[in-house]
């Protein structure tokens, strides 16, 4: 078994991400994250639920970039899907265009809000996701661009907003963990700041500062993010990712 | 009743939902019978596709409500939105996408509004310049703080545009797919709805067709019907998938003024037969 890629070091991350979940829905957008639910609830997270990306919760573990061929076991309309984003029953991992020292996302569009440089999607379930259930993101290329010190519109709610909005939005408002190409951080419980939780192996705390246009929280040992085991590694090459779709969206 | 005996109860200015989402089973042939139509100034509430896009195209959308704007596969952006956004062409009223079920659902119910967490720490609210306002629970929490949430207002619809697979003339109406959207709340919020069908039968034929449960339209809900096979086109419905080719080819000429005035010449300065025979002309071509 040779030595693990980035890509592969990212996805077993994601997959920590969803460690003792419990019964939720695993959403996942990028290559990566989906790799990581189906291996997390192949092996520690069994409970999780997952989409075929349309309507159908499926089950059995299959590979990524094609159609899910394991056996249907629910219905997971639009309109249900919002009934379980209000009920708690998520975990989302969305990818944020800009993200801010207190994890507010933007993946609505670049510039003013009435006359935006570029548009994307609009906030999409963003403003939801994050108030009604835990969130997480991934960022496939960590950089100044997307780690910005303050985003140009707020879709998902970082910490400082949610206090300012009060209970209603606090109440159920956890973000949980941001997995990059390079590191893994999350918040700290205090502040709301976004801190460094690992580097991946080959990366070095002066490369995240580097690629990061605002002060991290860092603690003084930042520990590597850990390796795949060879189990994992033999699931993600053979089962979850047989066409490496994952290198596509980190090198190295 | 035909497509244009729809459109022709319109009135520019008014308040119409479209169903579907994203690029999935939209009532395209209702948006191209608006493209030939002269009612403008719209205010539109959708789930956002290619739908709002070629509205957009015709410069017919004044205000848009939305929680999200996608062509579903890529490049997702749609470029007519893209554009009317960049050139503040249009007032936009982006929320959350719960939002827009919960704002449905309120103009469903006969209620001003209905109270979501969804919004809350947000920009969404700033972007309604004072439209949206909150609303402080008068019921404390268990350790006697009030929530205040956003007190999401009724989408209050003019007119429901939707399409569903199949249908008899009185409107009762099912999907064959794996989701119904929201199609059933468009309907529900608006005062004049119509639905088209790729196919219209005899209700008996309907009732023995899908499972009982996929009938989500029945006749108090539905004022028009409209016989219009591959009225979802170019987007997906039950019976067919989406046209991932055609998609990209409306992507593509809307790049600049020519090619864009060559696809209006061909799809959309004609009648819905056309548009549907030329559609399969293109997919010849592109089978050769």
């Amino acid at each position: 078994m040779s030595t693990a890629s980035r890509a592969e070091v990212c996805a077993v991350a994601c997959a920590e991400a969803y460690r003792d979940n419990g019964e939720v829905i695993a959403s996942a957008f990028g290559t990566i994250p989906a790799i990581g639910v189906r291996l997390a609830r192949h092996t520690f997270s069994p409970d999780l639920m997952i989409s075929d990306g349309e309507a159908t919760a499926v089950r059995g573990t299959w590979a990524v970039g094609g159609p899910a061929d394991g056996d249907a076991e629910a219905w997971l309309p639009f309109n249900q899907i919002f009934n379980l984003v209000w009920n708690g029953k998520r975990h989302i991992m969305m990818i944020p265009t800009q993200l801010d020292i207190y994890g507010n996302c933007n993946i609505s569009a670049i510039g003013d809000h009435a006359r935006p440089k570029v548009q994307l999607l609009g906030v999409r379930g963003a403003p939801g996701n994050t108030v009604y259930h835990p969130t997480s993101y991934w960022v496939p290329k960590h950089s100044t661009r997307v780690f910005v010190p303050k985003v140009d519109m707020v879709s998902g709610v970082g910490t400082d907003n949610a206090r300012k909005a009060g209970p209603a939005a606090t109440r159920y408002h956890e973000l949980r963990t941001v997995v990059t190409d390079l590191a893994v951080l999350d918040f700290t419980p205090d502040t709301g700041r976004l801190r460094l939780v690992s580097v991946h192996p080959g990366v070095t705390v002066d490369d995240v500062v580097a690629a990061t246009g605002f002060e991290l929280v860092i603690g003084s040992d930042v520990p590597h993010t850990r390796m795949p085991t060879a189990a994992e590694l033999e699931l993600i090459r053979t089962v979850i990712d047989p066409r490496t779709l994952r290198d596509k969206e980190v090198q190295g | 009743m035909s497509l244009e005996d729809a459109v022709s109860q319109l009135r520019s200015g008014m308040t119409i939902g479209l169903g579907g989402w994203g690029s999935r089973r939209k009532p395209m042939a209702f948006v191209r019978a608006l493209l030939r139509s002269d009612v403008t100034d719209l205010t539109v509430v959708t789930y956002g596709g290619p739908d709002l896009g070629l509205l957009c195209s015709a410069g017919k959308v004044r205000k848009a409500y939305y929680g999200f704007v996608s062509l579903d596969s890529a490049p997702f952006y749609d470029p007519w939105f893209a554009k009317a956004r960049t050139g503040a062409e249009l007032v936009s009223r982006e929320m959350d996408e719960g939002m827009v079920k919960t704002g449905l659902q309120a103009a469903a119910a006969r209620l001003p509004f209905q109270p979501t967490r969804a919004g809350l720490g947000s920009d969404v609210l700033g972007f309604w310049d004072g439209e949206l306002q909150t609303v402080a629970s008068p019921y404390p929490d268990a350790q006697g703080r009030t929530e205040t949430l956003i007190a999401m207002p009724a989408l209050n619809l003019d007119a429901a545009f939707v399409h569903l697979d199949i249908g008899d003339k009185h409107g009762n109406a099912g999907y064959t797919g794996v989701d119904p959207y929201f199609d059933d709340l468009y309907c529900l919020a608006a005062e004049r709805r119509y639905v088209s069908v790729d196919r219209l039968v005899e209700t008996e034929e309907l009732v023995k067709a899908v499972p009982q449960q996929s009938i989500i339209l029945n006749r108090m809900m539905v004022d028009g019907v409209v016989e219009s096979p591959g009225g979802s086109h170019f987007t997906l419905s039950g019976s067919q998938g989406r046209d991932e080719k055609f998609q990209r080819h409306y992507v593509e000429a809307a790049k600049d003024p020519e090619t864009w005035a060559a696809f209006k010449a061909r799809y959309l300065d004609v009648s819905e037969a056309e548009y549907q025979s030329a559609v399969a002309e293109f997919a010849a071509e592109q089978a050769k």
